[in-house]
């Protein structure tokens, strides 16, 4: 298991190695044009009035379909758990995406609005659009206030690490070192219209597509890890069992023979 | 501000980083139409359509085959964002001429459920593909 997983994290390592720049290239230009824009530009643009009444959070929760990863769907759990407590009273929508965090959620009476498993064997694009599609809808039918994604990213093959991030609004960052007067002021080529209609959409699913990614490198490499542990500890009882199996024996045959001597002297 | 002198330029697509460096000169195929961006060029977002970027480092020109997208310009650095971008040495030659033949037949004899959109795109992509494939075979 230990080999399956270092091959399949091998692969899946090449594959948001290949992903990331593109995300975060993304992320930069979005990031930018969500700090200037008008928020009336575009639907997924849009900020909630402060005063309205609150309405809910859709929280995705990335997990893996399989168990035998050490800690990796516990953190993530645990994580998404402190995030339904810290929130509002009313709790948020769940999405679920990987068998373990469907089944740890699904069965504790959350409002689940959407539940995807059995993807990471076979990652595609089309899962992320899937999600995208239920999150933007989601967000501009008003039912709920912000989406929030929480995946295990993967570090390096020894470290994933549990991140929160807020897909929309979309975060708004002021760039290093300047107020809003450093901000480009872009041309836009179609209109901006145009240029949103399909850039925005489009970062979303790039921005779940990543997290998917991210998790299913961190999977295997958790994996890797665990079956490492796992074939390690193996071998320690093995040594130790054969060692007591040694000493039984010894002394049973000790016993056999001081047994033969005794009753022979006795004779 | 002081005008940079040169231009970073990165083209990604969603599985890979297909070019990074520094350029002095790009040409992107905006959906608009084409545009050369030199140092100091404004901020802009455009879309892009199916074409060549072609650009230049010192006298070594290069290209690369992109499909749909977007370029954001800044004045010291190009970003592309690109469903496809390829480059020459990536590209199937014998794919590209079987699609452009293929393309063709279609487009020749249009059928009651063609696509006809699809159809010239595979075309125009393909067409592309074996111009960007031929400059960098005879570079």
């Amino acid at each position: 298991m230990k080999a399956i997983a270092a091959s399949r994290l091998r692969r899946a390592q090449d594959r948001i190695l290949g992903a990331r720049p593109f995300a975060i290239q993304m992320q930069r230009v979005l990031s930018g044009l969500a700090a200037h824009v008008d928020t009336g530009a575009h639907p997924l643009l849009a900020r909630r009035d402060p005063d309205a009444p609150s309405r809910p959070t859709l929280l995705v929760v990335v997990t893996a379909d399989k168990g035998l990863c050490g800690g990796f769907n516990t953190t993530i759990i645990k994580e998404a758990g402190g995030v339904i407590a810290a929130g509002p009273g009313s709790g948020p929508v769940l999405g679920l995406v990987g068998r373990k965090g469907r089944d740890f959620f699904g069965k504790r009476g959350f409002d689940v609005r959407f539940e995807l498993v059995n993807l990471f064997s076979q990652l595609q694009y089309g899962h992320a659009q899937a999600i995208a599609r239920e999150a933007a809808a989601a967000f501009t039918r008003d039912e709920v206030d912000s989406v929030k994604l929480v995946y295990n990213e993967f570090k390096s093959v020894l470290q994933q690490r549990v991140v929160v991030d807020q897909v929309l609004p979309i975060p708004s960052i002021e760039p290093a070192g300047g107020g809003a007067e450093h901000l480009p002021d872009y041309l836009y080529e179609p209109g901006p219209a145009a240029i949103f209609d399909t850039l925005i959409p489009r970062h979303i699913e790039i921005q779940f597509w990543r997290a998917l990614l991210e998790s299913a490198a961190a999977e295997h490499a958790a994996r890797l890890t665990a079956m490492d542990a796992a074939s390690n500890n193996a071998t320690e009882m093995i040594e130790d069992l054969t060692l007591y199996m040694n000493k039984v024996r010894q002394a049973t045959i000790t016993r056999e023979i001081i047994e033969v001597v005794s009753g022979a002297e006795a004779l | 501000m002081a005008i940079p002198d040169h231009l970073t330029l990165e083209i990604v697509t969603v599985d890979r980083s297909v070019a990074h460096g520094e350029v002095d000169e790009v040409v992107v195929p905006g959906s608009e139409g084409s545009f050369g961006v030199l140092p100091g060029h404004t901020p802009m977002l455009a879309a892009l359509t199916v074409g060549e970027i072609e650009y230049r480092r010192g006298d070594e020109t290069s290209y690369v085959a992109v499909s749909f997208g977007f370029a954001e310009v800044l004045p010291d650095r190009v970003t592309i964002l690109a469903q496809i971008a390829e480059v020459g040495d990536d590209i199937d030659v014998t794919r590209a001429e079987a699609a452009v033949k293929r393309a063709r037949e279609r487009l020749a004899r249009p059928a009651a459920e063609l696509d006809y959109e699809r159809a010239r795109l595979s075309l125009l992509k393909s067409l592309v593909r074996l111009q960007v494939a031929e400059r960098s075979r005879h570079r």
